[in-house]
């Protein structure tokens, strides 16, 4: 494989590695909640798609119309009955809480589903690429980074433009000032927590097509979530996908270089960003 | 004329310390009640009680005859009552059309839209597209005022909205209430600005260390016992 | 109306002698001296008790450390770390290094680890700071990741599957594990008293400005970075013993093992249980997990869960752990820290 295929891989990564860090950095953005859980919603994800595929049969890109939505419910659901109430000023409760979450889950996952490695299958389609030159592209792997960059721009846009998108955004301002508008902060976090759970679920089975995983894969996608925000900068959606493409890159040229070394690349690149350019690649914009 | 708003023997604690202690007034629909006081009085703390933010250890809030003592803040706005509170609190990453449009949220009907806004404070219409955080303080606080008419309040509360402005401004802001008023809203200001309070309510409430020291209407009652209610020295 | 009064009694008479501050009380003085007590009981075990029941005090001595550094990190410095696994598997590697390649004696390598471990947190901490809150949190668990991939670079110590502590092969067993007892106690005494000393000391009464309050108190002349970054090195020194102790105990590093977060959920478990921020709290913590952990861990995974659903609950309906519910007050601390005045004056007794 030459460097230049190596870079457009991980350019493709990319678009799925900013759609892991978008649900991080929503939660965080508008209730200063970091979600130390995140991982776990993926292979929670992953997992649901498993058991449907083979309880009922159903191919995992499928899958996604139950998983989806079921996300957004447990996020909304996890929000406004757990979390609402570790939302404040110190960072302590929240993490500490988040944190027993996702030893909880791993473990009822352990527990249920071993710790043997899994795969989505999709049959013909994991492997199917085309040629474009010199280069070999996965049709999935293209697939993945349009849905991603759509889900981006549709999110952005609805922040932007939407009434609730409105309202998301003065939520995270201002938690306070926002209720003495009329509305209830505790279901702008809600739908804010439930956005994320959708999002960050439908990269996990996504993922899971990808790449094998089991109930311990969390961390290193809540790793990779995180990466990707600091990398692109908090506070707006297109530096979000330009930090995970940058780590995507980073990873590939790394297994490129020594398939061994492709996560340890990944950190590298990253604690040279937190170095050199801590606010990241794109800090916070006007409003998207 | 109905009342509207009726706080009774309203007590509302910050931890121990007893900010505000048996205060009761009444606000009746269409009038303009100035409560007024020195800083630390328990204005604002009054006002938050009034709109929920805080709930008080005692007593009772009733608007329109229904008691909201316990009803959540944005139930509470729903219901008519909107708050123009310390300090703007504009939402800083919007645009100032967009924080207009987040007032709406409470989705009442009535006189007040985008266009009534506009036409109220032209100000604030040359500078809608403009980030809410990068505007002077006097175009803030006419935003913070169109924001919370937005939500066509029965009741607007105003607090402190001289705080940090000057003078001149502060009296075209002042300026802007007897169209407020003319379209059927009341209003209750909490106001540090004694003559400014005094130059457009029609009654007056005076607080000092958390109690009622002084009420009545606003052409009724003279300076010296104003500041004899305001310093708590005897005149 | 009439003028204002002050209530009689409130403000102390200027003419009379100043307050006293006074350091503790009378629970503090029973305390620290059953403390002692206990420490000097705990000194003399291996002439009394197996070889087995030595290696699980060494275990839970291992707890009381990894929860008492964990405790100083987040609870009184404010930094929740999820990576301080890095600084037990620095620890843990460092002392085989040193005994089995440098050819130190094991037992003297225990403190030089830690002294490493702590030297290697500095530079981190550089990085470290530039984040804050729950990505600070994140950023340290990155951090032990690094260590971790990168230690498993070296064929030297094993690369994946990591390696034996040889030096002490061929010991009598008896004697080893007694030793290695010895060293652990006089670790976990160093680590508490250390941490007693470090809060009851100027520091300390900066760390707990900088907790109520971080502008405030660099407005009043604190260094919050240096001060910070005090605590992230000792906690990281506290780490790396423990993560000596553990190799010298297990005779065994593997870096899946030591660099593996879960430490981090059983530091956290202990202190949240315990009481985050209190002195007290992560000694008790400790043994409720050792408790825990010798009874029930053969039920694995399912024991994790029981464990990660009672921490959430915990914090969620009693924030201040087992020692916040008995001591609500903080009145009665075990240790003598914390300034009170003396006077007849005061109603309600003072602590910093």
């Amino acid at each position: 494989m030459t460097l230049l295929n190596a870079v457009v891989q991980g350019l493709l990564l990319g678009g799925l590695y900013a759609l892991f860090a978008t649900g991080l950095s929503l939660m965080f953005g508008v209730m200063r909640l970091v979600n130390l859980a995140h991982g776990e919603v993926a292979v929670l994800g992953a997992f649901g798609s498993l058991v449907l595929g083979t309880a009922l049969g159903v191919n995992p890109l499928l899958s996604l119309l139950v998983v989806v939505p079921a996300s957004a419910a447990l996020g909304y659901l996890t929000q406004r009955v757990v979390l609402d109430r570790t939302v404040g000023p110190s960072p302590l409760p929240s993490l500490l809480v988040t944190f027993g979450l996702s030893i909880v889950v791993q473990n009822l996952l352990l527990a249920t589903f071993t710790a043997d490695q899994r795969r989505l299958d999709v049959g013909a389609l994991t492997t199917a690429s085309f040629r474009a030159g010199d280069l070999s592209i996965g049709y999935l792997p293209l697939a993945v980074f349009t849905t991603a960059v759509a889900l981006l721009a549709g999110l952005s846009l609805f922040l932007a433009r939407t009434s609730l998108g409105r309202i998301i955004r003065a939520t995270s301002d201002d938690p306070q000032a926002v209720r003495l508008m009329g509305v209830d902060a505790k279901h702008v976090y809600g739908i804010a927590a439930a956005i994320a759970f959708a999002t960050v679920a439908l990269a996990g089975v996504v993922n899971g097509i990808q790449t094998n995983f089991t109930p311990l894969s969390g961390p290193l996608l809540l790793i990779i979530a995180f990466e990707a925000v600091i990398i692109g900068g908090l506070g707006n959606v297109w530096g979000t996908l330009l930090g995970g493409v940058v780590l995507g890159v980073a990873q590939t040229v790394g297994a490129w270089i020594d398939p061994a070394q492709q996560i340890l690349a990944g950190h590298l690149v990253f604690l040279l960003v937190l170095a050199l350019r801590p606010q990241g690649l794109l800090p916070k914009m006007a409003a998207t | 004329m109905s009342t509207l708003l009726e706080v009774t023997d309203l007590e509302v604690r910050h931890g121990d310390l007893r900010a505000v202690q048996g205060v009761s007034l009444s606000v009746a629909e269409g009038d303009v009640l100035a409560v007024i006081g020195a800083n630390g009085a328990g204005k604002s703390t009054l006002l938050s009680a009034i709109t929920g933010l805080l709930r008080p250890s005692a007593g009772q809030v009733r608007f329109a005859g229904d008691d909201v003592t316990r009803v959540r803040p944005h139930t509470r706005v729903r219901l008519g009552v909107s708050m123009v509170p310390e300090g703007r609190r504009l939402f800083g990453s919007l645009t100032v059309e967009e924080n207009l449009q987040v007032g709406a949220s409470a989705k009442r009907p009535g006189p007040w839209d985008l266009k009534a806004v506009y036409d109220l404070f032209p100000l604030v219409a040359e500078r809608r597209a403009r980030r809410a955080g990068a505007m002077s303080g006097g175009e803030q606080q006419a935003t913070a005022i169109g924001r919370a008419l937005m939500s066509n309040p029965r009741l607007l509360l105003l607090d402190e909205v001289s705080l940090g402005l000057a003078p001149v401004v502060v009296k075209q802001l002042y300026a802007a209430l007897p169209e407020i008023t003319g379209k059927g809203t009341t209003v209750l200001l909490v106001e540090q600005d004694v003559r400014q309070a005094f130059a457009v309510a029609d009654h007056v409430h005076c607080m000092l260390e958390g109690r009622t020291s002084l009420e009545g209407r606003s052409d009724q009652v003279s300076m010296e016992q104003v500041s004899a209610a305001y310093f708590g020295v005897r005149a | 109306m009439s003028a204002p009064t002050t209530p009689a009694g409130s403000v102390p008479d200027v003419g009379a002698a100043p307050p006293r501050v006074v350091r503790g009380g009378r629970t503090s003085t029973v305390g620290t001296g059953a403390l002692v007590a206990v420490v000097v009981a705990l000194a003399v075990l291996p002439y009394l008790v197996t070889s087995a029941t030595l290696t699980s005090l060494v275990t839970l001595f291992v707890y009381v450390v990894i929860a008492v550094t964990w405790n100083l990190l987040a609870g009184y410095g404010g930094m929740v770390s999820v990576g301080q696994q890095a600084y037990i598997g620095l620890g843990a590697y460092g002392l085989v290094v040193a005994s089995d390649i440098i050819g130190i004696d094991p037992f003297l390598a225990v403190p030089l680890a830690a002294v490493v471990a702590g030297l290697v947190s500095i530079p981190v901490s550089f990085l470290a700071f530039r984040l804050v809150g729950g990505y600070f949190a994140i950023g340290t668990w990155v951090i032990a990741e690094v260590f971790r991939l990168v230690v498993v670079q070296f064929r030297e110590v094993g690369a994946g599957s990591g390696t034996s502590l040889r030096s002490l092969a061929g010991t009598d067993a008896g004697l080893r594990i007694a030793f290695t007892y010895w060293c652990g106690l006089i670790v976990v005494v160093a680590v508490v008293a250390g941490t007693v000393w470090l809060i009851s000391s100027r520091l300390g009464i900066a760390l707990t400005a900088v907790r109520d309050d971080a502008t405030a108190a660099a407005s009043n002349g604190i260094d919050v970075t240096r001060v910070k970054r005090v605590v992230f090195v000792a906690s990281a020194a506290g780490a790396g013993a423990a993560g000596a102790l553990l190799a010298l105990s297990s005779l065994r590093v593997q870096p899946d093992s030591v660099f593996s977060v879960q430490w981090t959920a059983f530091m956290v478990f202990m202190v949240v249980i315990g009481g985050v921020g209190t002195l007290e709290g992560p000694l008790v913590g400790a043994l409720v997990f050792f408790a825990l952990q010798e009874t029930l861990s053969d039920l694995g995974s399912v024991y994790l869960v029981i464990l990660g659903v009672i921490a959430i609950l915990v914090v969620l309906l009693a924030p201040r752990g087992v020692w916040g519910l008995v001591d609500p007050h903080r009145r009665h601390g075990l240790f003598p820290v914390g300034h009170r005045l003396a006077t007849a004056v005061t109603s309600r007794k003072a602590r910093s």
